[in-house]
């Protein structure tokens, strides 16, 4: 039997992805942006290994290796179109890439 | 094919030629074309009308093909001729080739010459049509393009706005008149079912009785088409100002041919027309009027151009009125003298006003007889015709004409009383013309330009010839129109005064010797300046009756005044309030697409709270 | 002091990182904080009974995403006054927030690995590499591949989106 409580870690796990989603949401720079989203990633990571160790099972450990890969994959394209964007636009500001508007 | 079809096709190809090849055509052969296809045209019509004369029933007619069919009612492209329509042909096919030939003289100079050439082909072909029409659908498609043509015409020169306003208020005056002859066809069709001009004349009067009043209404509706196209009370104000075309124009669209359209319609659809005899009087009185305001309004012109065509519009007059009166064949007769003689004289007038270097004003010309013989010798010759003294193709069929209308059921005395006034106008008016331009002594032009300097003179002349010899014995021909026209008008002439005859006969000359004392000024001058007599009379005549001023008030400025009150476009306002709304929801919707990414994860984050809230509640 | 205790201490330095990671204006600064807050994460992994998944986290994340992360970041030629300004924030007061933390974690990996009763009770509910990599080379195969797939698709479209542009950019390069 765990020590700690699945509640906890799950609320720890929603403190931590509203923590990167208000990041996500206010931050103009998107080097921010991206850095909101590893901890939102990170949050369901918690999630996922909170989950696997109440049931003790070795499937929420696995999830979160594929989040991690995820979260990998995601950071070296998400750098690379932001080397392109500062190239292109000699800014990070987000709301400058803002040519999709209706 | 037959020859019949072939009369129309000449001119048509050579218009197609023409418009196609442009100005790249040098002028010989531009007018070797224009005037070939027309001549081939006068010689197939020629030849058709000598098989008609051999043909059993009196009519040829041929089927190109089917172009379409309304209900039970086919429509087909067909021509057919008849002895009014051979009448017709050889009108439009023979005084056009002299005009054409005239023309091309005339017009060498220009640089647009193919294309008045191809547009003068284009009349020709949509007249041929009008008048070859076997039923009304094309009768009306040709009827729409000589309309047509003569905007073109007018408005040849177009680098002159006068020139381009004359052909829009033609265009426009001439299109109240057209639709209220389409209202009349729709009427016709949907009571007969029938467009075929033959069957229609023929079931109108089996299916209905004198009287009735749905052929009165069709047969107002036609006169109302008429009406339009020849220049007639109340459509008549285009006519004058359709002058500013060229001359031959003039001479082809607006005194020969398409003018007497309606009068053609007319004896076209007598069928219809002998049903309701007050139609027939409305007929007569429209065209006595007109023919007596145009006499007055001919009196006080300044342009000879002007003159001709107010003489135009009542000579036209007399053709309504004989129709009116049921002298079908007396109308169609004073159509075709007319025909040879205005477009003489609007041809003559066109050399003198070349000659003059465009001159158009009579007041300042004057001692042309000596100047101008032979134009002169050729104006007076159409002259007598016009004022129809004894002898000439104008006092035949005038004659004829004022000879049914004082027993006639639809005409009557009064009517009989107004030709004569009319006829006495025509020959005070034409000696006033002939006095300023002619007699006297030369008040502007001290040198007359030589005609045939760089015009061809073959050309310039031998139609003119041609047409005064058609006009001095153009009244010697005889028409047979007891194929067509087969009620003829009995004239109880026991009924009448014996007094009726002499006096049509004496009015031209009583005419010409009360202008030879009025005018003595005009006559006697000895190359000082003339000017018309500055009265409101003289003026208010000089603006053909004070029409346009009417009709200016009467409806295009309370159009202009409705026009600007609803510049808005209040019922378009009401349609585009639908766009409005749509509009705005797009508005809306759009302005959500901002193109910020951070506003679009808010987006989701919003969906997700309120998904995860309506599952939790 | 107990395993929640613990947690809950790691899971609070966690979110004040983050916090300042969110809020921060430095960005080197906020990538401190962001392995502060990663690094916290991995010892609640490890509280958790799952020490496995925290060296990934502290290897992966907090070595080799953040790294990579610097990296970018030389690469784009900070602005002129954003350098300045981390010159400027050189000052105690700028590294006293990520020291204090990352001391807190430190003192609470130290307590882990010292106290004998933790170990005993991490034990417990222990799921260890060995269980994990076996169901990931089992059942989980194909989700290894398709995340082997994934990752090459990162490496092709970052070396794609960063090279330089300009002219002879668009392909015609070996």
């Amino acid at each position: 039997m765990t020590a700690i409580p699945l509640n906890h870690v799950l609320i720890l796990a929603c403190i931590l992805f509203s923590i990167g989603f208000i990041g996500v949401i206010i931050r103009k720079n998107t080097l921010f942006i991206l850095m909101s989203l590893e901890i939102m990633l990170n949050a369901v990571g918690v999630a996922f290994i909170g989950a696997g160790s109440v049931w003790q099972q070795a499937d929420g450990q696995i999830m979160f290796i594929l989040i991690l890969s995820l979260a990998a994959a995601e950071v070296a394209i998400g750098l690379a179109l932001l080397i392109r964007m500062q190239r292109r636009y000699q800014s990070l500001d987000i709301d400058k890439l803002s040519e999709m508007r209706g | 094919m037959s020859l019949l079809a072939w009369i129309p096709f000449y001119p048509l190809i050579s218009f197609l030629l023409l418009i196609a090849l442009g100005r790249r055509l040098s002028w010989g052969l531009a007018s070797t074309l224009s005037i070939g296809a027309i001549a081939l045209s006068a010689i197939s019509s020629g030849l058709v009308i000598s098989q008609l004369a051999s043909a059993d029933s009196g009519i040829i007619s041929v089927k190109l093909w089917s172009w379409f069919s309304l209900g039970s009612a086919e429509v087909n492209f067909s021509f057919y001729l008849d002895s009014l329509s051979a009448v017709m042909i050889s009108v439009v096919s023979g005084v056009g080739l002299l005009i054409h030939a005239y023309a091309a003289a005339y017009m060498k100079n220009d640089e647009n010459f193919s294309r008045f050439m191809a547009y003068m082909n284009l009349f020709i072909v949509a007249m041929l049509i009008l008048v070859l029409a076997d039923n009304l659908v094309l009768l009306y498609l040709g009827w729409e393009g000589v309309g047509l043509c003569s905007f073109l015409l007018i408005g040849f020169w177009y680098q002159e706005k006068e020139n381009v306003l004359a052909a829009r208020k033609a265009f426009i005056v001439t299109r109240v008149g057209d639709t209220a002859m389409a209202i009349g066809l729709f009427l016709l069709f949907k009571s007969l079912g029938e467009l075929n001009i033959a069957a229609v004349n023929v079931s109108a009067s089996s299916l209905w009785q004198i009287g009735d009043e749905l052929p009165y209404w069709i047969a107002l509706l036609l006169l109302g088409g008429a009406v339009g196209k020849s220049a007639q009370l109340p459509l008549q104000t285009w006519l004058p100002d359709a002058m500013a075309g060229p001359t031959p124009v003039s001479a082809l669209i607006h005194a020969a041919t398409m003018v007497t359209a309606g009068v053609y319609l007319i004896a076209r659809m007598q069928g219809v027309f002998l049903l309701s005899p007050e139609v027939m009087s409305y007929v007569a009185w429209v065209g006595a009027l007109t023919l007596l305001l145009a006499g007055v309004a001919a009196l006080a012109q300044k342009d000879i151009k002007r003159v001709l065509a107010y003489s135009t519009m009542s000579q036209i007059g007399y053709m309504m009125l004989a129709l009116g009166a049921g002298a079908w064949s007396a109308g169609v007769f004073h159509l075709m003298t007319h025909a040879f003689f205005k477009a003489l004289l609007f041809l003559t007038a066109g050399s003198v006003i070349l000659a003059l270097h465009h001159q158009q004003d009579l007041f300042k010309m004057g001692g042309l007889l000596k100047k101008l013989p032979v134009e002169s010798g050729l104006f007076i010759v159409g002259l007598i015709c016009l004022m129809a003294l004894p002898g000439t193709s104008g006092f035949f069929s005038k004659e004829a004409i004022i000879a049914t209308l004082w027993s006639s059921p639809t005409a009557g005395p009064v009517l009989w009383w107004g030709a004569i006034l009319g006829a006495l106008l025509t020959s005070i008016y034409s000696c006033r013309l002939f006095f300023l331009a002619f007699l006297g002594a030369s008040r502007e032009h001290d040198k007359v330009h030589d005609l045939h300097h760089d015009h061809p003179t073959v050309l310039l002349r031998w139609p003119l010839f041609l047409l005064a010899l058609l006009s001095l014995f153009g009244g010697l021909i005889s028409l047979d129109f007891t194929e067509v026209f087969a009620v003829a008008s009995s004239v109880d002439a026991a009924q009448e005064p014996a007094w009726l005859h002499p006096l049509a006969i004496a009015t031209p000359f009583i005419g010409i010797a009360f202008a030879w004392f009025f005018f003595k000024s005009y006559r006697d001058n000895n190359g000082e300046a003339l000017e018309m007599k500055p009265g409101g009379l003289n003026r208010f005549c000089g603006d053909g009756l004070g029409f346009d001023w009417l009709y200016h008030s009467l409806l295009v400025r309370p159009y202009c005044f409705l026009a600007a009150i609803n510049r808005r476009d209040i019922i378009d306002q009401l349609i585009m309030f639908n766009g409005w709304y749509v509009r705005l929801w797009h508005d809306a919707m759009s302005a959500s697409q901002n193109g910020s990414l951070r506003w679009y994860a808010a987006g989701i984050g919003l969906a997700v709270v309120c998904l995860a809230g309506v599952t939790t509640l | 002091m107990t395993i929640e205790l613990m947690f809950y201490l790691a899971g609070a330095v966690a979110v004040l990182a983050s916090l300042k990671v969110v809020t921060g204006k430095n960005t080197i600064h906020a990538l401190l904080y962001l392995v502060v807050s990663l690094l916290a994460v991995a010892v609640c992994f490890y509280l958790m009974g799952a020490p496995f998944a925290a060296g990934l986290e502290v290897i992966v994340y907090a070595g080799a995403i953040l790294v990579l992360f610097v990296f970018s970041v030389m690469l784009f030629n900070l602005n002129h006054d954003e350098v300045l300004f981390a010159r400027q924030s050189q000052g105690l007061g700028f590294w006293a927030g990520p020291v204090v933390l990352a001391m807190c974690l430190l003192a609470l990996l130290v307590n882990i690995i010292q106290s004998a009763e933790i170990q005993d009770k991490l034990t417990v509910n222990l799921v260890d590499a060995k269980q994990v990599g076996i169901l990931l080379y089992g059942p989980y195969l194909l989700a290894v591949e398709i995340a082997s797939f994934l990752l090459l698709a990162g490496l092709i479209a970052g070396y794609h989106y960063a090279r330089p542009e300009g002219p002879g950019s668009h392909g015609g390069r070996s």
